[in-house]
């Protein structure tokens, strides 16, 4: 009787672990830089992983986790492992730019769409056959560009100096604001580059200091954004400094303390919520995020972790359009859930509303960006 | 390009050059003494920085249990060690204090006002946390292997930096730091502003030189360390251990690298990651001193650091590889000067 109910326990066992493929299940691989010099960008984004929908439907999604330790080579080898080892269905990342440029090629011909959280549009414009595999889940430069130059005309600046990373995204934003500045008639008439790990950049500021322009722009992400500010604050300059999207970081305030005050930038409304009226759709969508990641690592979110929570809000829509054509894990699911990510119209993310089409992948408007200062330390809407 | 701006970029290029020329010092005097490259030198520095932006928050630094953790390995090995020697397992009262004094340490950072201690204590408490850390370095890395070729001890000393940058980020965040000025006054001389933080930097690092040129040409202590990096067979036939000239010299590298950290904090943004290009720096002054030369290799890293002002001023997206490439018609002349040396086999 014993060896009865063994067998029957045995069987039991055994029935459920046979059952469990009738159940659908997705994989998704995130790709993250939770260690290395990109790693202030990573560790929000690791940490919000537990926030992304665990099922969408009725198909249980399950997350593999990857560090690619802020380097290229390693980001190009965790996406390897995932498509051709997990077989996943979609891949969230990586964290930085140059990271993601490297992996295009192989997403693209393994046919697996990726949710990248990265700075620069590169990834995603020009559209071609390899980016088109591609969906960008931040503000494309140009967004955040056009309404500092529209500020800067607005307020009647006529000389810009420009001081960015000698980097992917320094570059881009030199590319964008030039081009922008020029129809709005704002001359740039300094352009100099740094970088991150730099001790000094007098040299580069007094450059600019002797250019005498109206009002500086400084293109860098993190932290770094704060350096030339701070020195050209101490070499007496006056005039207006506008930071971009990258500089939307709590260390931003705390870094450059009162020499950063009056600051104006175009960024997420994650840093200014309280101020936001009810009626922006993202404010709710924003503060759910906020309070769960507070509850979960007890600290607020920078906002590179929503590109990735948004990452998931994109998934949930687009899942269940593609289990139409075809079960999680084929290749039919995987270009059905592309074609239906390419679809998405007016889903309300943490940081905007995005439009999807065949030509942009980032499908960002003007609600994507909320014009910023710094009052007193602390981060207000320019109203 | 007028005076003026001649001027500020030469007390720019001079003071980041005070501190390259410490490092190239200390990097110097590590390689000739135990011939480790000490690529984690500039973890020392960022570290050093860290943990007085730390301090200066009023947060007790996590760093303290990297030297717990140090500390007890260390007493393991050394027991070990000692064990195998005398074939007894007795522990000695130095091992002991050694292995208190991280805990008694700790327990100082958590009770103490961190954040309203005058700027001087916190200095000494910062130096108090990481200093220590040199010699656990070289007790638990490069004593088992200090005979091995300059090779294996490079590859260890990258080991080292890798592992310490990873401890960096587990305990100082990936967030940077800026403390506090020394003091916010400055003086006008001519048309430029210089800092008092600028002077300070110069001035403390002149002295940090005067001090170490005075350790090796008077003391016992530092005439030994000459001695084990002239010939270390010969140093040691003369009743000078090879322990302690790494040990010591690995301290000498901790204070250094931390007092850099903790004059550089103020002016710059460091990471924990920021560490490396720094030394960087300062190991192209001491290649410029061919790694035998301290007054070259001083004079050769304030030239590292003009070089980066001034490219910095003409050519800012060119500059870090204007002060690397540097390093090249050094080696052409450095090699057309001097006779091939093969290097020689130890022990």
């Amino acid at each position: 009787m014993h060896s009865k109910t063994v067998t029957l326990a045995a069987a039991a066992v055994l029935a459920t672990f046979c059952a469990l493929p009738a159940w659908a299940q997705m994989k998704v691989g995130v790709v993250t830089s939770s260690t290395g010099p990109t790693a202030l960008v990573g560790i929000p984004q690791k940490n919000s992983i537990p926030l992304l929908p665990k099922k969408i439907g009725d198909i249980d999604v399950q997350y593999i986790a990857l560090d690619d330790a802020s380097d290229p080579t390693a980001s190009v080898t965790a996406f390897k492992k995932l498509i051709s080892e997990e077989n996943v269905d979609a891949i969230i990342g990586p964290s930085g730019s140059p990271n993601a440029m490297g992996v295009l090629q192989f997403v693209a011909e393994a046919g697996v769409p990726m949710l990248a959280p990265v700075g620069t549009a590169a990834v995603v414009l020009p559209m071609n056959d390899q980016k088109k595999w591609v969906f960008k889940t931040t503000q494309n430069d140009d967004i955040i560009a056009r309404a500092l130059v529209d500020h800067m005309a607005k307020t009647g600046i006529k000389t810009v100096g420009f001081i960015g990373l000698n980097d992917p995204y320094g570059e881009n934003w030199y590319k964008v604001f030039s081009g922008l500045a020029k129809d709005k008639g704002i001359k740039i008439i300094a352009n100099e580059r740094y970088m991150r790990t730099d001790s000094s950049v007098t040299g580069q500021s007094l450059k600019i200091l002797a250019a005498r322009p109206d009002a500086v722009l400084i293109a860098a992400p993190g932290g770094a954004s704060v350096l030339p500010e701070a020195t050209l604050y101490d070499q007496g300059y006056k005039g207006k400094f506008y930071q971009t999207h990258g500089a939307a970081l709590p260390d931003f305030l705390k870094l450059g303390g009162k020499k950063v005050e009056g600051t104006i930038l175009a960024a997420s409304l994650m840093l200014v919520l309280p101020e936001i009226p009810d009626s922006n759709p993202s404010k709710k969508v924003a503060s759910d995020y906020i309070a769960a990641y507070q509850k979960l690592h007890g600290s607020r979110p920078a906002t590179f972790g929503a590109n990735v929570y948004d990452a998931g809000l994109l998934l949930e829509k687009a899942v269940p359009i593609a289990e139409k054509a075809g079960k999680p894990g084929t290749k039919e699911f995987r270009t059905a859930l592309r074609d239906a990510l390419e679809q998405t119209k007016e889903l309300v993310g943490t940081q905007g509303v995005y439009n999807m089409s065949p030509d942009d992948h980032s499908g960002f408007d003007d609600r994507g960006r909320e014009l910023i200062t710094v009052k007193d330390g602390k981060w207000k809407l320019v109203k | 390009m007028n005076a003026q701006i001649a001027l500020i970029l030469g007390q720019d290029g001079i003071t980041n050059g005070a501190v390259y020329a410490l490092l190239a010092l200390s990097i110097l005097l590590v390689f000739t003494v135990t011939r480790v490259l000490f690529i984690p030198q500039g973890e020392f520095v960022a570290f050093g920085a860290l943990t007085m932006a730390a301090l200066q928050a009023g947060t007790p630094t996590r760093l303290v249990w990297v030297l717990a953790g140090f500390a007890v390995a260390e007493f393991v090995a050394d027991a070990i060690a000692l064990r195998r020697r005398t074939g007894k397992l007795r522990v000695r009262v130095r091992m002991w204090l050694k292995l208190v004094y991280p805990f008694a340490l700790a327990a100082l950072l958590y009770t103490l006002p961190l954040a309203s201690l005058p700027m001087l204590v916190r200095a000494l408490l910062a130096l108090a946390i990481l200093v220590p850390i040199g010699p656990q370095i070289y007790r638990l890395f490069f004593q088992p292997i200090a005979s091995a070729s300059t090779l294996v001890l490079l590859i260890v000393s990258i080991a080292v930096h890798l592992a310490l940058v990873g401890l960096g980020l587990l305990v100082f965040g990936a967030e940077g730091a800026r403390t506090e000025a020394f003091s916010d006054v400055t003086f006008p001389i001519g048309p430029v502003n210089i800092s008092s933080q600028a002077i300070c930097v110069v001035v403390v690092s002149l002295l940090l030189i005067v001090v170490l040129y005075g350790f090796f040409e008077r003391s016992m202590y530092g005439k030994a360390l000459r001695a084990a990096a002239f010939n270390r067979l010969g140093a040691r036939l003369m009743g000078i251990s090879p322990i302690f000239a790494g040990k010591a010299t690995f301290f000498l590298a901790a204070v250094i690298g931390t007092v850099s950290g903790i004059l550089i904090a103020p002016i710059t943004t460091i990471y924990f990651d920021s560490g490396f290009l720094i030394s960087l720096k300062g190991f192209v002054g001491s290649i410029i001193g061919g790694l035998v030369s301290y007054p070259v290799a001083a004079a050769g890293a304030l030239l590292v650091g003009l070089i980066e002002a001034f490219s910095a001023f003409w050519a800012s997206a060119y500059k870090d590889i204007i002060v690397f490439t540097l390093i090249i018609p050094v080696l052409v002349w450095r090699s057309l000067k001097s006779h091939h040396v093969e290097e020689e086999d130890e022990e």
